[in-house]
């Protein structure tokens, strides 16, 4: 038997984001008859407004755009890929996972192809895992893809969730580099915690004991985001960008002032017109700041995933 | 502790979680009614006063400490039984 030994480095080379034309906003929410109102959920949220998907745009269909898109963005065509791993836990369908529609879809068909569910986690932990996979010659390129189509899961008459999501797809695609472009993983998990977000048994759309979430989102992660920069070698100073899983503008601020971030590094502050869209949210976050300039070609970002499971993971990477 | 140190120490967290003015923090006033104090303010005054005066205080309890005065309570009890 034989196994390549030499680990090569690995980088994201190109970004593609997939926004549903459709939105709600706060009002919009409170129009429905919802007891709640914009300044209830600005003050609580950050949100304002959030994509949501039409009945015939799907997890599998808004993922192929964001990977087409990511293609271009790198001048690459599906030809040039033969891994796809796709962050998602809002299929329809437990079975088939969406990897292998999304290959055929940008004209990759009988690549490797994969779901993965680490929920709003997941982005960071697909994106670790196809980092893996060409660093040890298992694959040559990868399109790494979040998307969620939240929508399908929530109670229109709970708001203390239905306020929170959205709908969104973003794609990254990762080769091999000379210079390291994507950091380690610091990554782990909180099995005693399942019920504290996620579908209950018995029950179809997802539920949240909000105050649970958010002290551990607040109290546990900054340490996980400080072991990533460390593996990484990389000092907060040295950074351009924070990028955390998009849950709530709390959040983001209080793991941001945890972090005691130097004020040169941008803070994605992408939930305002988005929501939380799961594992779209750090990739569509990055991608927002690249196309709005904050972050350019080179610098470094730290990403911060974390959700249901409950679980987690980051890793410092350069912006393609 | 006395309760008067409790109190100093809560009001200061308070302060600098929910921006009250500390002279407003008095034991009577009631969290969300009287000092806007929202549920995930109190979550974060909660973790900092974990921090800060070396108790517990979970969720379920939290959810019951109405006034500053319960809180100083809760944390004054808390610290003995520590």
């Amino acid at each position: 038997m034989r196994t390549d030994t030499s680990l090569r480095h690995s980088r994201i080379v190109g970004l593609g984001e997939h926004r549903p034309a459709g939105s709600l906003t706060n009002d919009d929410l409170a129009g429905r008859g919802l007891d709640t109102t914009d300044e209830w959920i600005r003050t609580r949220t950050g949100i304002v407004s959030r994509h949501v998907a039409a009945a015939d745009e799907s997890v599998v269909s808004m993922g192929i755009d964001a990977a087409a898109k990511a293609l271009a963005a790198a001048g690459l065509s599906g030809a040039d890929v033969d891994l796809v791993v796709l962050a998602t836990c809002t299929m329809r369908n437990a079975i088939p996972g969406g990897a292998a529609r999304i290959a055929s879809g940008i004209d990759a068909p009988g690549v490797g192809a994969f779901d993965v569910n680490a929920a709003c986690g997941g982005f960071c932990y697909a994106l670790s895992v196809a980092s893996d996979a060409i660093r040890t010659g298992s694959a040559t390129r990868a399109v790494v893809v979040g998307s969620e189509k939240l929508t399908d899961w929530l109670d229109w008459s709970d708001r203390g969730t239905c306020i929170l999501f959205g709908d969104g797809a973003a794609a990254a695609i990762v080769e091999a580099a000379d210079e390291p472009g994507i950091g380690p993983v610091a990554w782990g998990s909180d099995g005693d915690a399942y019920a504290s977000v996620g579908v209950p048994d018995g029950d179809w759309a997802i539920r949240m004991d909000g105050p649970a979430v958010f002290r551990w989102a607040t109290t546990q992660l900054a340490p996980v985001a400080r072991r990533a920069c460390e593996l990484a070698g990389v000092g907060v100073g040295d950074l351009r960008a924070f990028v955390p899983h998009q849950a709530n503008a709390r959040i983001v601020d209080a793991l941001a002032r945890a972090l005691k971030l130097p004020d040169h590094v941008v803070v994605a502050h992408d939930i305002a017109t988005t929501g939380n869209t799961s594992a779209a949210s750090v990739p569509l976050a990055l991608s927002s700041l690249v196309n709005t300039g904050a972050v350019g070609s080179g610098d470094l970002a730290l990403l911060l995933a974390f959700g249901a499971g409950l679980t987690y993971a980051g890793q410092v990477v350069r912006v393609p | 502790m006395s309760q008067q140190e409790i109190l100093a120490g809560l009001a200061q967290i308070v302060n600098e979680i929910a921006g009250v003015p500390v002279g407003d923090i008095t034991l009577d006033k009631n969290f969300v009614d009287d000092l806007d104090v929202d549920s995930l303010s109190m979550v974060e005054i909660a973790t900092a006063a974990e921090d800060q005066f070396g108790v517990r205080i979970p969720d379920e309890d939290l959810k019951d400490l109405k006034t500053v005065g319960d809180a100083v309570s809760y944390i004054e009890k808390a610290g003995v039984a520590a």
